[in-house]
């Protein structure tokens, strides 16, 4: 079963989720989306790391067999390209590497090279297999990483968690194409639901059956429990705050391992996901 | 205009209610919302006028002609964003993959391809003696940092004349992040003492460094675990990054977002070390004397 945990909403408790699902799991693969902050590895400690470059495409022009004629420069959606000082150039932090340059070049001027935006790393923390998607600093579009991330979840016969990025953007909605099953994890504050509802809404949209895990539910909400009711959206389970939680995570220890109680709440959460996912 | 941009890395650190309890103090005249992801400083602005709505047209989007086409997917075979499946014998475009480049609009013998304008969101504008611009991104839309662009721009020419303006970013270091930061006088990062806290504050100093922007942190809820607010102080000593100071964790705040305020208002001693956060800040941008009101 591949699983996805959203929340719209950042530091509501993706990851704290996530992690301890494939804890609790017998035998999984932990693949975090949420490439510009990476941090399951943090609590997973991956050992026997290997690592993927992932590369995107940009132009390189052969200022020989340039004419001059700006097709490329016109053709550029992205307005990626600048024809300076009698050739053309590129600013590689807009090119969507979508090779159009390369098409409409009457002259064969244009190539392409391979530009590094991220990695993937793939390592194993007992049965977990763990696949992080870092996207390098001061770059923009974080898809492609995401693609290559997804790529390497292997086929796990167990559990597949696939932790997302925050937001309801294009990189939330390439995180969960495939998954059999969203989980949103939202926090009951006025914040928390307005996003929930935003990434409600995506879920929707995509046709996936999901459920919900209010976290740090001690003072409660009705507003978030009313809109959860309305929409026939099954609250799996509630976690109260606790200094327990804070202290292991503060530790980078993980609660379903540490902690019997834990271990025991996300494994009954775990079999509450598979019946309501029928897998 | 002078702008303060406020960041975090990790999301759910506290900007908004950093960027709330800001704009109160300074009985802020202009300010805006690039989380155009998941907006939230409407909900604690306290304007009480209609904004001024209009929609955000981001990339084009290809859409194939199924009587035209013949199902040959040379389109299918160029389109690097595996935008395009082959359906029934004629090719189709996922509208949430296409990124619309129209590289399948010229490959293609049949002519059977338009591309066509997208709406991406929608643009917000309130203005009741101050101006407010947020937005909204419509569900798996990409090219939020173009977006992000124009809250900017449509805060700066309602606001020409306006002395300061505070700004709520996004989460993470991307796209939207690295748009949000380009013209900005002094960036906050509100930090928080948990593991991926400190590794998320260290990825987005970086990556402001990179930008050339200059990055002050605050810590928030830093009695959640002291240990880590000190390797946060450390951290920032060591790479010569100015420290705004230290918020407590306060069950008042989340109460009075709910409630639909900022924590300006409120007597309770996040209140008072935000204060103090904010002259700090203040300092920093050069703009002291506004801190004594």
């Amino acid at each position: 079963m591949k699983l996805a945990v959203l929340s719209g909403k950042g530091g509501t408790g993706k990851t704290f989720v996530s992690v301890n699902l494939a804890a609790a799991a017998v035998q999984s693969a932990y693949i975090d989306c949420d490439v510009e902050e990476p941090n399951g590895r943090l609590f997973l400690k991956p050992e026997k790391l290997t690592k993927q470059v992932v590369n995107t495409k940009l132009p390189v022009f052969d200022s020989e067999k340039c004419t001059g004629c700006r097709k490329c420069v016109d053709f550029c959606r992205f307005n990626a390209l600048v024809y300076v000082k009698d050739k053309p150039m590129v600013f590689p932090e807009v090119c969507h590497s979508c090779g159009g340059c390369v098409l409409v070049c009457p002259t064969g001027a244009i190539s392409e090279t391979d530009k590094p935006v991220g990695v993937v790393e793939c390592g194993q923390n007992g049965d977990i297999r763990v696949v992080t998607g870092c996207m390098n600093l001061g770059e923009a579009i974080s898809t492609p990483i995401i693609k290559a991330a997804l790529a390497q979840a292997g086929e796990a016969d167990g559990l597949t968690v696939i932790d997302c990025p925050p937001g309801s953007a294009c990189s939330v909605m390439e995180s969960v194409q495939d998954a059999d099953y969203c989980l949103l994890v939202a926090e009951p504050t006025a914040f928390g639901l307005h996003n929930f509802k935003m990434v409600y809404e995506l879920v929707t949209l995509l046709q996936k059956p999901c459920g919900v895990i209010i976290n740090k539910a001690d003072d409660g909400y009705p507003a978030l429990e009313g809109f959860c009711e309305s929409n026939g959206i099954p609250v799996l389970c509630r976690i109260p705050y606790s200094e327990k939680l804070a202290r292991l995570g503060a530790n980078g220890e993980i609660a379903a391992l540490a902690d019997r109680e834990y271990a025991d709440l996300f494994q009954c959460l775990l079999a509450d996901i598979r019946k309501e996912a029928q897998l | 205009m002078k702008k303060l941009l406020i960041l975090s890395g990790k999301g759910g650190t506290g900007k908004t209610t950093v960027a709330a309890a800001f704009i109160d103090f300074l009985n802020a005249e202009a300010f805006a919302d690039c989380d155009v992801d998941a907006p939230n400083l409407h909900l604690v602005a306290g304007m009480h006028t209609q904004p001024e709505r209009w929609d955000y047209y981001g990339s084009q989007k290809a859409s194939i002609d199924p009587a035209k086409c013949i199902g040959c997917g040379v389109c299918l075979e160029k389109c690097r964003f595996d935008a395009i499946s082959l359906r029934g014998g004629v090719c189709e475009v996922n509208e949430y993959a296409c990124e619309g480049c129209s590289v399948c609009w010229y490959v293609c013998p049949q002519s059977a391809v338009t591309m066509n304008e997208d709406i991406a969101g929608e643009q917000m504008l309130y203005r009741d003696g101050r101006v407010f611009s947020t937005a909204k991104l419509k569900m798996g839309r990409g090219n939020s940092g173009k977006l992000v662009t124009e809250v900017k721009k449509a805060l700066y020419n309602a606001a020409p004349e306006k002395k300061l303006a505070i700004i709520d970013g996004s989460p993470g270091v991307g796209c939207p992040v690295i748009a949000s930061v380009s013209g900005v006088d002094l960036v906050l990062i509100v930090a928080e003492p948990s593991l991926s806290g400190i590794h998320d504050m260290e990825r987005i100093l970086k990556t402001t460094g990179i930008l050339r922007a200059k990055a002050a942190v605050c810590v928030n809820k830093y009695d959640t675990c002291t240990e880590n607010t000190e390797a946060i102080e450390e951290y920032c000593r060591e790479n010569n990054v100015p420290f705004a100071g230290r918020i407590p964790f306060d069950k008042q705040a989340s109460a009075a977002i709910n409630a639909g305020h900022s924590l300006a208002a409120v007597e309770c001693p996040a209140r008072d070390a935000l204060k103090n956060v904010f002259k700090d800040v203040m300092t920093l941008l050069g703009e002291s004397d506004r801190a004594e009101n």
